[in-house]
């Protein structure tokens, strides 16, 4: 008990003098020297007096002192008795003044240390943090004390929360005080019915996890509260899991968009079945690398830009390379699809063993943006922004992509072609060009797709290799000559992929997503949204 | 309803070959048969003229299971439902089809294509043993001599005239046998000689109860024939009787003409 | 008898057997009977990579049938090949015994390092010859009765049905890779030691197999020449050209396909079976799509339509294979290929033996030409 009323009286000195604020800041600096001088007798019982006093000193170093004691930084000058510690750079600073000391004493050791010494350390450190006037600091106390849950805290607590101002803080430290009270042995059963009312509308899962610890010998109302919590609190959690692969659906199924919407408008324009397809996305992932290697070596303060010169050159160069083949190859194999398949395979393996010579066959380095690192969190739901960006990418070139169709000469001309394409040849529309340009655009888009799979994804020569198939399914599925089959495609597939992971595993998951499309081909050969009507003659 | 011969008859008393009532086809929301009836009886040679997108094409199709009716009855020989059936067993039944453009194995001689057209077992595991008899020979000889292919039998299909091909696609039906021919545009591309011809053959085909139907624009053909006339407009029957009668409707001449 | 029957008329098919026959004498006995210090000699090395391209040959054959005369063009042929395989190598796995690292009577080692206590139901029977050669056919053959019948059914053709082949291959490579499908996972079966009880590694073995590689491409030829020169092979051709102008003939065009698809996939599986033991390992790479869609080139390379040809395909681009990548010129490899694909294609769309039969043709007809004259006939009509 003793060490208890030591400590309520140390948490009432610091929640006075943090409250009066600084103006008025009660220093003790004989608190401090008080405190040193306890220390120096290194007597465990005197080191944890000689912490509280410290702790209550308010000296703006307080902290650090603690702190070097619990990492045996802080030092005893074994003749002149004072106290040293050495600060994180490694120099050695006098405790009293919190000055470097240039030449300290050849005798110094480290504090001992025994449990009630660290007991007393961390309790004065989560005191000293819990009273930080950063509420960050705070907040970050409070969930440290969540998660030790050591009872010692509780006075601490209850003075911080009876102290606390901040909303977001105060709930932060009652969700600790719950905490430590659900697993308190004495709690009285108000107390602990509290503390699982608090964690129950938390609803975390680190809530959950305190709940499921609930000791074997509680009975009565407490032991049915906190059942009722955690199956709240299941229910709660399973409901974002489901939010969350829910978002990871959309996530993959405009990734699976963005590399499949070019297939799919060589295929629904031309009747070109584009086997490289997935190599003009590494292409597109490499003149990312490349222009992100310029940036690093010329201009690294404009890194962050790099991706808005990466992005159209990515489409220039899958586009101008997709022209090139359709000018160099496919133009003499029209209505022979089959070979156009086997001719662009070919391709695709020269454009990998290319890029394989050219910039060796290992991973290369992709940096990400900073406005596109890191992740934010709506309730359970966490959503990293690379990935979110690239949904809206997908989302910008879908829209622009039915803009450009629909209002543009070109799109125009692309429709005509995909309908009827010998009626659109007398119509004066030069077919040839129609089609160099919309392989050209079709491998323009799967390039930009390479500048949003590097992002996620190892920039390798394998690269396009591991979506092609993929891609392939999603543009059978969703049917031919409609973008918007493609769109249904692609967040299908990516939906169902995902929400069949958590059950089957990934591997399982997606050979039963494969065994449901080559049913599904048996049902609707033609895909989701087929062209209909006399004209449509394999 | 646009038609001016009743068609709206019960289930067939007369015994009608074919028999279509109110079958509506649409794709896309686009109606290409509207309500179209039509009966065949057997032995008879029927002329189907109409402009195009009238819905010949796919009133063929419908017969033949190409495409499957939205709405309508499709029945043959007996209460036989075609739209349930599937283009190879309509074909068992005995229904051929040539098609607009001349369709042939192009890889195979003439003498092949003939002989796979020739009536009989079409079951997979009967055609791998299948070796030909003295009897499917000589009716192949027959045939070629028919369309005057004789000297062509061992040709590639492939590399006959366009006009060759035509007959030889006639003689392919000729060798089904079918009870009931499905004959698109058949002069499409022939000299007027060939044109003839080919109406003296089919006048032949049908006068050995074979029941024809002719899907044709050409007028003079038709004329030659000189059979019933069905003219379709916009999926249904506009008109119907001998082609003088058909020729002089208003509104058939509206149709072709326009206003 | 029927084999001269078949081969009244084809100059190309006498030739390939009398080779094909021809080495399955031959190099057995160069490897075996001539010394080592001979010129002539064959090594273990040389054995083992002809044998494996006479099974390369046979599944070129394979697909050949199916491509070349019916039009299907299959990205997942190498899924019945390995399957073959995998039934192979469950026999000679199960013949290893306690032989294996663990010892273990009945389990294969990696069951018995997955801590697995029983021998799963489909290993049963397997350490039969009789059932698992049964297996070699009937598992190739049944997935492909399966699948061709649902798929040529619902007429799903043309680039749709090469693209499902390629999930289906996809699909098996991704199972097999699991652990628990119980098939050896990615190391797949291997360190086999005994088949039909004598040593897979003996020289005689290896001569005998190499030999059986030999008929079994010999006969797959003569069944493959009998089914595309019998009635039903012309049937084949129709729907190769004109599918629906077969259908309209009142043939059942679905189950035709699925016929010639699950023979030629019986074919497929007994060259990766024979494959297994001359390599000495069985995994779930030979799954992966690329290794199917390189069948495809080997066809194409030799001439589609002709058997003979593809066969000889499988065999150059093999070869090419072999020198190209045992040497310094291994980094250019996939240029190769990938060029022999484009350049197939385009300039040589019959390959080689189509190219060869055209010329022959050309010749014959420019000679025949010079005796007789025919003028074509008018179409007459006898009344």
């Amino acid at each position: 008990m003793h060490r208890f009323t030591r400590i309520a009286l140390l948490i009432a000195a610091l929640a006075g003098g943090w409250l009066t604020g600084p103006a008025t800041a009660r220093a003790a600096p004989e608190d401090l020297a008080a405190g040193l001088a306890l220390m120096a007798k290194d007597s465990f019982n005197d080191t944890a007096a000689g912490i509280d006093a410290i702790a209550r000193s308010g000296a703006p170093h307080a902290a650090a002192l603690i702190e070097a004691l619990q990492d045996r930084r802080l030092l005893i000058g074994g003749s002149n008795q004072k106290i040293y510690y050495r600060d994180a750079a490694g120099s050695v600073r006098d405790a009293a003044t919190n000055e470097v000391v240039a030449a300290p004493p050849a005798d110094l050791s480290a504090a001992r240390m025994n449990n009630r010494v660290r007991t007393a350390a961390s309790a004065a450190m989560g005191a000293l943090s819990l009273m930080n006037p950063d509420p960050a600091r705070r907040i970050q106390a409070a969930q440290a004390v969540m998660k030790s849950r050591d009872e010692t805290a509780l006075p601490v607590l209850d003075a911080a929360i009876a102290a606390e101002k901040d909303a977001t803080v105060r709930t932060e430290l009652q969700l600790a005080w719950a905490a430590v009270t659900f697993v308190k042995k004495d709690a009285t059963e108000a107390q602990r019915l509290e503390a699982i009312a608090l964690l129950r509308n938390s609803g975390t899962r680190d809530a959950l996890s305190i709940l499921r610890t609930l000791p074997a010998d509680t009975a009565g109302p407490a032991r049915e509260a906190a059942t009722s919590a955690i199956s709240s609190i299941e229910q709660r959690l399973q409901l974002w899991g489901y939010v969350q692969n829910i978002w990871y659906g959309v996530s993959l199924g405009s990734v699976l968009l963005i590399a499949a919407i070019g297939l799919a408008i060589t295929f629904g324009v031309m009747g070109v079945i584009n086997m490289a397809h997935g190599e003009m996305v590494m292409l597109g992932a490499y003149s990312t690398f490349i222009v992100q290697e310029f940036f690093r070596g010329y201009a690294p303060g404009l890194f962050d830009y790099s991706l808005a010169i990466a992005i159209p050159l990515a489409f220039l160069v899958a586009g101008g390379v997709g022209v090139a083949i359709e000018r160099g190859v496919i133009r003499h194999l029209y209505g022979r699809p089959l070979e156009t398949l086997l001719a662009t395979w070919g391709i695709s393996l020269i454009l990998q063993q290319a890029v394989r010579t050219t910039f060796g066959p290992t991973n290369r380095e992709v940096g990400t943006p900073q406005f596109m690192s890191g992740a934010m969190e709506i309730g359970g739901l966490v959503i990293t922004w690379n990935r979110l960006y690239i949904v809206i990418f997908a989302a910008l070139i879908f829209v622009g992509l039915l803009l450009a169709l629909r209002y543009t000469p070109l799109g125009l001309h692309m429709r005509a072609v995909t309908q009827n394409r010998r009626m659109a040849s007398s119509m004066g529309i030069r077919t040839g060009r129609v089609d160099a340009l919309t392989f050209g655009l079709g491998s323009g888009i799967a390039g930009l797709a390479g500048v949003a799979l590097s992002q996620i994804d190892n920039v390798s020569p394998n690269l396009g290799q591991s979506y092609i198939i993929d891609s392939f399914l999603v543009v059978v599925f969703g049917g031919v000559g409609n973008l918007w089959g493609t769109l249904v495609g692609a967040l299908s597939i990516g939906m169902a992929n995902k929400l069949l992971e958590p059950y089957a595993g990934a591997v399982l998951g997606k050979i039963i997503l494969l065994v449901a499309i080559i049913f599904f081909i048996q049902k609707r050969p033609r895909g989701l949204f087929a062209l209909k009507g006399r004209a449509v003659e394999a | 309803m646009t038609t001016l011969v009743p068609t709206d008859a019960p289930a067939p008393l007369t015994p009608s070959l074919l028999y279509l009532d109110g079958v509506t086809v649409s794709f896309d929301g686009f109606r290409a048969l509207n309500a179209l009836s039509l009966q065949i009886a057997p032995g008879e040679m029927r002329a189907i003229i109409g402009p195009n997108g009238a819905g010949k094409t796919t009133m063929m199709d419908v017969i033949t299971g190409k495409t499957r009716p939205d709405t309508g009855e499709v029945l043959f020989d007996h209460g036989i439902d075609l739209t349930r059936l599937d283009e190879a067993s309509i074909a068992n039944l005995g229904i051929g089809r040539k098609f607009q453009k001349p369709t042939v194995f192009e890889s195979h001689t003439v003498e092949d294509n003939i002989l796979l057209a020739l009536k009989g077992d079409r079951r997979a595991r009967s055609v791998i043993v299948a070796r030909t008899s003295q009897a499917e020979a000589q009716r192949i000889d027959e045939i070629l001599e028919i369309a005057g292919l004789s000297a062509q039998r061992d040709r590639l299909a492939g590399l006959l005239s366009h006009g060759q091909k035509q007959w030889l696609e006639i003689g392919m039906l000729l060798a089904q046998d079918p009870k009931l021919l499905l004959v698109d545009e058949p002069v499409a591309g022939m000299t007027d000689a060939e044109t003839e011809a080919t109406a003296a053959l089919l006048r032949r085909i049908s006068a050995a109860d074979h029941s024809v139907v002719v899907v044709e624009h050409d007028m003079a053909f038709v004329r030659a024939l000189g059979v019933k006339v069905t003219c379709l407009h916009e999926g249904s029957v506009l008109a119907e009787g001998a082609i003088d009668t058909v020729s002089e409707n208003p509104r058939v001449i509206e149709v072709y003409l326009g206003r | 008898m029927i084999t001269r029957a078949l081969l009244a008329d084809d100059r190309t098919g006498k030739w390939f057997l009398a080779i094909v026959l021809g080495l399955a004498i031959v190099v057995p006995i160069l490897h075996l009977a001539v010394p080592e210090t001979s010129p002539f000699h064959i090594s273990t090395a040389t054995l083992a990579l002809l044998g494996k391209y006479l099974c390369f040959a046979l599944l070129a054959l394979s697909l050949d049938l199916v491509w070349g005369y019916c039009g299907i063009l299959s990205l997942g042929h190498g899924a019945f090949f390995a399957l073959g395989g995998y039934a192979m190598g469950m026999y000679l796995m199960r013949q290893i015994g306690t032989r294996g690292v663990y010892a273990h009577p009945v389990l294969p080692d990696f069951m018995v390092f997955l801590n697995w206590k029983e021998l799963p139901w489909y290993w049963y029977g397997f350490e039969n010859a009789w059932f698992a050669f049964l297996m070699v056919m009937a598992v190739p053959g049944l997935l492909a009765f399966v699948f061709g019948w649902f798929a040529f059914r619902s007429r799903v053709t043309g680039v749709y049905l090469s693209i499902i082949t390629q999930a289906l291959t996809y699909a098996l490579m991704l199972a097999f890779f699991r652990n628990d499908m119980g098939f050896g996972g990615n190391n797949g079966l291997t360190d086999f030691k005994d088949i039909l009880g004598f040593p897979v590694q003996a020289n005689t073995t290896r001569a005998a197999l190499f030999a059986a590689s030999a008929v079994a491409l010999a006969l797959g030829y003569l069944a493959a020449r009998a089914i595309v020169s019998s009635r039903l092979g012309k049937v084949l051709v129709s729907i190769r050209d004109a599918e629906s102008r077969t259908r309209f003939l009142g043939y059942r065009v679905e189950h035709y396909k699925t016929f010639v698809f699950t023979v030629s996939a019986i074919m497929a599986g007994v060259a990766g079976a024979l494959y297994v033991p001359q390599v000495g390992i069985i995994n779930p790479s030979e799954f992966l799509p690329a290794n199917s869609i390189e069948v495809v080139i080997w066809v194409a390379v030799g001439g589609r339509g002709t058997l003979a040809g593809a066969a000889l395909g499988a065999v150059l681009v093999n070869y090419a294979k072999t020198t190209f990548t045992t040497g310094l010129l291994a980094p250019y490899w996939l240029f190769a290929l990938g060029a022999l694909f484009v350049v197939t294609t385009i300039w040589l769309p019959k390959g080689i033996l189509g190219k060869f039969n055209d010329l022959w043709e050309r010749w014959r007809s420019s000679r025949a030409e010079k005796t007789e004259t025919k003028p074509a006939p008018v179409p007459q009509l006898a009344e």
